[in-house]
């Protein structure tokens, strides 16, 4: 018998005359008291949340230039083509919008600017994922290959997502401070050189510190050997660091200021401290972080409009203007479509539409330690 | 007939129907997400991120027994405890000031006293950077005078954690005490000068435990506010200088742990719950109402 089943047996024996006010109350107070301690309103609400009204569908992304390039090129047209308003939410992280989606209720969230294939597994290990129907989608053609594959490995063969933009996390330094040739010739040893004590930054994400950790001791980030090193890098990082940063604008104001002289650091903040004329340089270390960034359409999203907003994003022109907006390139193959002057200078650029040189987290190896490395950065983090 | 004349003195209802948005707005809003996370505490996060339903134990035993909460947990005690100091010798002087100032521009003071608040918190934290950066305010005037020929390397470690817990919890200090100074009749002081006490002693004998009402509300705020914080840390502090909250924030945010997040956010409910206690003890909590009479 199912709660609701329940209350309304209650409620008619309450008005047959059977149980007196008092008794009624307290037997639905008892009653929400033990749906609670069982976690079935959560669930309850879940099941009864209504899917987004057709006239609206929401997204959600990272703001800025972005958002203002999303809303221009490919917001306003759809709506005016389809009648259809866009509601344009923003997040400051990955982690911050997986909650939010967790505590909302199914269909409340419909696409959102997903990092990474691991990112994606995550809502689809949680249950979030649809199946789009690529028919509806016909611009998924330009979209290299390279970049659709991790996502249908991840949803047997379909997808809940367009790849959209890809980049890496690389090493980013003071051209004043450190040259060239020391940079390449330490790779991502330069982060735990003493030499650079207090000058050092480094992003405090669990994944990127274990990442690196693992290619300053010489290990496949994709099949970590030697933990146990790993973290003992991970420590000599943290005592050589001044900070970790926790945003791009942290990262930037780190480097522009003066205050960190090397650091891993996101491909595009990178290129846009260049575009500013700072001396700042990016290096991309052998076995450097990629990812990839996706649309991704959530559970109890108005399927079809979702379908035809995402083909409006992957208009070439719409790509091409994000990605000059955000620097990072699209994930249009470059063998199909022309992505003009600007894409192939920014880094991490790939010609080939074949990404071979770029090496992305392998999502079921990341995600099955997440649990325990993530805990365990946390402290490590902060001393231990 | 005393039944009867205590019945008629009984306030009734109407108390009650007045306060009840405010009971609505309490109960709906802090003592039924409580009991959510309370729930929340005895599940278990799965593999996925999703949480197991059911009564387990596991977090609390963490909690409990893991001496990294213990120490974070003091750690922010001792932080929270040095800004509420801090707090208390740069604040009862302005405090003081504004409470006995004559000037007709006592009520452009206080206004002054308020205007951080129309500012971001996170603004406000962040300014410190321009300031005290590499490249900022004061590395700069000190380079320019040549007392310095390399920028100092000030943030990003306690000391300036505790500079923005100052910044921010200072005009909760500030107001408290000013509040408690300006009700004491200042016939009081003139009296004690004219028995011959100095005006150190004046102060010492008389202002000051009259105003410990609004130091002590002052210092209470002032110590939950500032325990309870993470941006903060998270801005101007360095690797080392994580407050219990920042646990808080890393469990539920960054871990998907929410059961776990549960756990550490009321393991600082009852700690600071606590302080609550020890002050009601020790100084009654009715001296809280007192520094606003």
């Amino acid at each position: 018998m199912d709660n609701t089943t329940r209350y309304q047996r209650l409620l008619e024996r309450y008005r047959n005359g059977d149980l007196d006010r008092r008794t009624f109350l307290t037997l639905l107070g008892a009653a929400s008291l033990t749906a609670g301690l069982t976690g079935a309103p959560l669930k309850g609400l879940q099941r009864q949340a209504m899917a987004a009204t057709p006239e609206s569908v929401r997204f959600d992304g990272w703001g800025g230039v972005v958002s203002e390039a999303f809303r221009k090129h490919a917001f306003d047209p759809y709506t005016e083509k389809t009648g259809i308003k866009v509601v344009d939410g923003t997040f400051g992280s990955g982690d911050e919008y997986l909650n939010r989606v967790k505590a909302g209720q199914e269909g409340e969230y419909n696409i959102f600017h997903a990092s990474g294939v691991f990112d994606y597994a995550r809502y689809v290990n949680l249950g979030y994922d649809v199946v789009l129907n690529e028919a509806n989608i016909p611009n998924l053609k330009y979209v290299m290959s390279a970049l659709m594959t991790p996502f249908r490995g991840v949803t047997g063969g379909k997808l809940s997502a367009a790849p959209y933009d890809y980049g890496t996390t690389g090493l980013a330094y003071n051209t004043e401070k450190i040259s060239k040739q020391e940079m390449e010739d330490k790779g991502a040893k330069i982060l735990i050189d003493p030499k650079y004590k207090g000058k050092i930054g480094g992003w405090g994400d669990w994944r990127t510190r274990i990442w690196y950790g693992a290619l300053a001791t010489d290990q496949n980030p994709n099949n970590i050997q030697d933990m146990d090193a790993v973290w003992d890098a991970i420590r000599a990082h943290r005592d050589l660091a001044l900070k970790y940063w926790g945003s791009g604008a942290e990262l930037m104001s780190l480097l522009a200021e003066g205050e960190i002289y090397v650091t891993e650091g996101w491909s595009g903040r990178i290129a846009a401290l260049q575009q500013q004329g700072h001396p700042i340089a990016y290096y991309d270390a052998p076995n450097s972080y990629a990812w990839q960034e996706c649309l991704m359409v959530l559970k109890g999203s108005p399927l079809e409009a979702c379908e035809e907003l995402l083909n409006f994003m992957l208009e070439p022109s719409v790509s091409i203007a994000v990605a000059e907006g955000q620097n990072y390139p699209p994930s249009l193959d470059p063998t199909k479509v022309d992505l003009g002057e600007k894409i192939p200078t920014l880094p991490a650029f790939d010609p080939t539409g074949k990404l071979a040189n770029l090496t992305f987290a392998d999502p079921a190896y990341w995600n099955g330690n997440e649990a325990e490395w993530s805990k365990k950065f946390g402290r490590v983090q902060k001393g231990y | 007939m005393a039944a009867v004349a205590a019945d008629a003195d009984a306030p009734g209802p109407r108390p009650w129907l007045l306060m009840s948005p405010a009971l609505t707005a309490v109960v709906l809003l802090l003592a039924v997400p409580l009991c959510f996370i309370l729930v929340y505490s005895f599940w278990l996060r799965t593999a996925a991120g999703g949480e197991q339903v059911g009564f387990f134990l596991d977090n609390w035993a963490e909690v409990l027994s893991d001496e990294f909460y213990r120490d974070i947990l003091f750690q922010t005690l001792r932080i929270a405890g040095l800004s509420t100091v801090v707090c208390i010798l740069l604040g009862y002087i302005p405090a003081y000031f504004i409470a006995r100032s004559t000037t007709r521009h006592k009520a452009a003071l206080i206004l002054l006293l308020m205007l951080p608040f129309w500012i971001s918190y996170i603004i406000r934290t962040m300014s410190w950077i321009n300031i005290l950066g590499v490249s900022g305010a004061l590395n700069v005037f000190l380079l320019w005078t040549g007392i310095i020929s390399e920028p100092l390397q000030i943030l990003y470690n306690e000391a300036t954690v505790i500079l923005g817990l100052v910044h921010f919890l200072l005009p909760f200090m500030i107001l408290n005490i000013y509040v408690s100074i300006d009700g004491i009749d200042t016939n009081l002081a003139d009296a004690a000068r004219s028995l011959g006490a100095t005006g150190w002693q004046t102060f010492r004998e008389v202002t000051l435990p009259l105003s410990m009402p609004g130091l002590a509300a002052g210092s209470l705020l002032c110590f939950v506010l500032g325990a309870g914080t993470y941006i903060t840390p998270m801005i101007l502090g360095g690797p080392r200088n994580a407050m219990f909250a920042n646990l808080v924030f890393e469990a539920i945010i960054t871990q998907l742990n929410w059961p776990l997040g549960s756990a550490l956010s009321l393991v600082l409910l009852v700690v600071l719950g606590a302080v609550v206690v020890v002050y009601t003890r020790y100084a009654g909590i009715g001296q809280l109402a007192k520094s606003f009479k």
